[in-house]
């Protein structure tokens, strides 16, 4: 690709759509509803201290916490599924129904639950995570093509190297790519839990601002959390590059 | 000196099942016949006539309804791992280098890694394939792709190796090339080989015997021997007797196609 197609174009679009915010904010002129992007930026700086080391380390820990869970039962809850057609047909339903419940409706029982400790806003992470790392974890182990399978059958293979040999390397680009829906939505998780009841985090700090009728004070901490999520999905990309060489030569 | 038998059918009977068991497909109704060790048979047939249910059968995928299977000259109920095969498709793993994927039965048998790399990269010069041992299978031609394949069915140990239609997504200039190759390495490593093709010039240029596979059930093998002494030419195929059969068989093939 053309370095103007990959980076000159979008890069021009987004400079476009900032001047624009600019000017209507300053022709609108109601700071505490629509902050111009220089008030904005000015505020990142004004409270870097706080938004920096407090918050966006607060909120980083509910989001490593939260999506490591994710992972980890995802993947448990995947591979469980995959070797039973039981578990899978038991399962699979509940999953599909707890992506209907309007999480945000249910994150205040969290606290009810959790209290105000850290664990009620990983459980909205978890809550907003797990679905989509579980689901395409499991269809990545199930993409697996049955001549493959027995072709591996012909050399002797168990079932152990089926799991090892050809399961688990077929599910790892869908693994992948679960993990980068997994990190965005993980960010919004933090933020959400944090609104309802913390002490610190992005999302906490955003709602405090509100109640102060700061604008920018709301949107800078808005700004740094999807600053986050896209540095979370940059590194989970070049991880991706790097485990997936050969992709490269398909 | 009498040779061994490499693979043998004894009244083989075999059908599938479907709508759980309610309806029974034959495919082999009675099956006898004897390879020696060393042999290069051809089996030539249509598209469902039973050649790849007899591959699943000797591979051990599947599990004959009457009769026995005997793998040099011991019947064996477990057939997996007691032969190569090698399929249509090369089925390399394409996460695998060139070198990881020779290297999978052997991993498979529990070979340590370190003996097993050596071992591949002992052979992937004498394949044709010295150089490629760090690339994926995406960055090879098909040929050098089917090579790979057919390394890794050699490197399962077995003297009796089943290739599926190897050669036939190649195009006619590499896909001769592969067949003298094939023959090339067949001379050098002493290997039983079973060859299924559609194609009536490449059976009568490789093997020694065809097996002529009628429509499904089958109950009778027709096997035809190759009137042609090694090593053999692409030209020799033109010899009067090789013509006349290769007529008898596309005549015999055209038969059940009009059935």
């Amino acid at each position: 690709m053309k370095l103007t197609t990959k980076y000159l174009t979008p890069a021009l679009v987004f400079i476009a759509f900032l001047v624009l915010w600019e000017v209507v904010a300053r022709v609108l002129n109601v700071s505490f509803v629509l902050p111009s992007f220089t008030e904005v930026m000015v505020k990142i700086w004004d409270l870097r201290e706080a938004l920096f080391t407090t918050h966006l380390f607060a909120t980083l820990k509910i989001v490593a916490i939260g999506l490591g869970c994710s992972i980890v039962l995802g993947c448990a809850l995947a591979v469980w599924m995959n070797n039973s057609k039981a578990v899978e047909t038991a399962i699979y339903p509940i999953l599909v129904a707890s992506q209907t419940i309007p999480i945000i409706a249910i994150a205040p029982i969290f606290v009810l639950w959790f209290g105000y400790s850290i664990w009620s806003k990983v459980a909205v992470t978890l809550l907003f995570t797990f679905f989509p790392i579980t689901v395409a974890t499991f269809d990545g182990l199930k993409s697996v093509s049955k001549e493959y399978k027995e072709l591996l059958l012909t050399m002797g293979a168990t079932k152990k190297d089926i799991f090892l040999k050809l399961s688990v390397p077929s599910a790892l680009p869908f693994f992948y790519s679960g993990i980068k829906v997994g990190v965005t939505l993980s960010v919004i998780g933090a933020a959400i839990g944090e609104w309802l009841g913390a002490q610190a985090g992005l999302g906490y700090f955003s709602r405090r601002m509100m109640s102060q009728f700061d604008g920018a004070g709301v949107f800078a901490p808005i700004v740094l959390l999807s600053l986050l999520g896209i540095v979370l999905f940059l590194i989970v990309s070049a991880l991706e590059r790097k485990a997936l060489r050969w992709r490269k030569t398909q | 000196m009498e040779k061994k038998i490499a693979l043998s059918f004894k009244s083989v009977k075999f059908h599938y099942e479907l709508d759980n068991g309610q309806t029974k497909v034959p495919i082999l109704d009675g099956i006898d016949f004897e390879i020696q060790d060393g042999e290069f048979i051809t089996i030539i047939g249509p598209s469902g006539s039973g050649k790849s249910t007899m591959f699943r059968l000797v591979t051990g995928l599947e599990q004959p309804t009457a009769g026995s299977i005997e793998v040099n000259g011991v019947e064996e109920v477990n057939r997996l791992s007691k032969v190569g095969y090698m399929p249509q498709k090369d089925l390399l793993l394409p996460w695998r280098s060139i070198l990881e994927n020779a290297m999978l039965p052997l991993e498979i048998k529990g070979v340590p890694k370190q003996e097993a790399k050596e071992q591949v990269l002992s052979m992937l010069e004498e394949f044709g394939l010295k150089g490629t041992e760090n690339k994926f299978p995406g960055n090879l031609s098909g040929g050098m792709r089917q090579r790979v394949s057919f390394l890794r069915s050699v490197l399962s140990g077995s003297n009796v190796l089943l290739l599926d239609e190897p050669f036939s997504a190649l195009d006619a200039i590499t896909r001769l090339s592969m067949q003298e190759w094939l023959l090339e390495q067949w001379e050098k490593r002493n290997k039983t080989l079973l060859f299924i093709t559609h194609d009536v010039d490449e059976a009568l240029f490789l093997s020694g015997r065809i097996f002529i596979f009628r429509q499904a059930p089958i109950s009778y093998l027709e096997e035809v021997k190759v009137p042609l002494a090694r090593p053999r030419k692409i030209r020799d195929l033109a010899q009067p007797e090789v013509a006349e059969l290769k007529d008898y068989l596309i005549d015999q093939l055209r038969k059940k196609v009009a059935q």
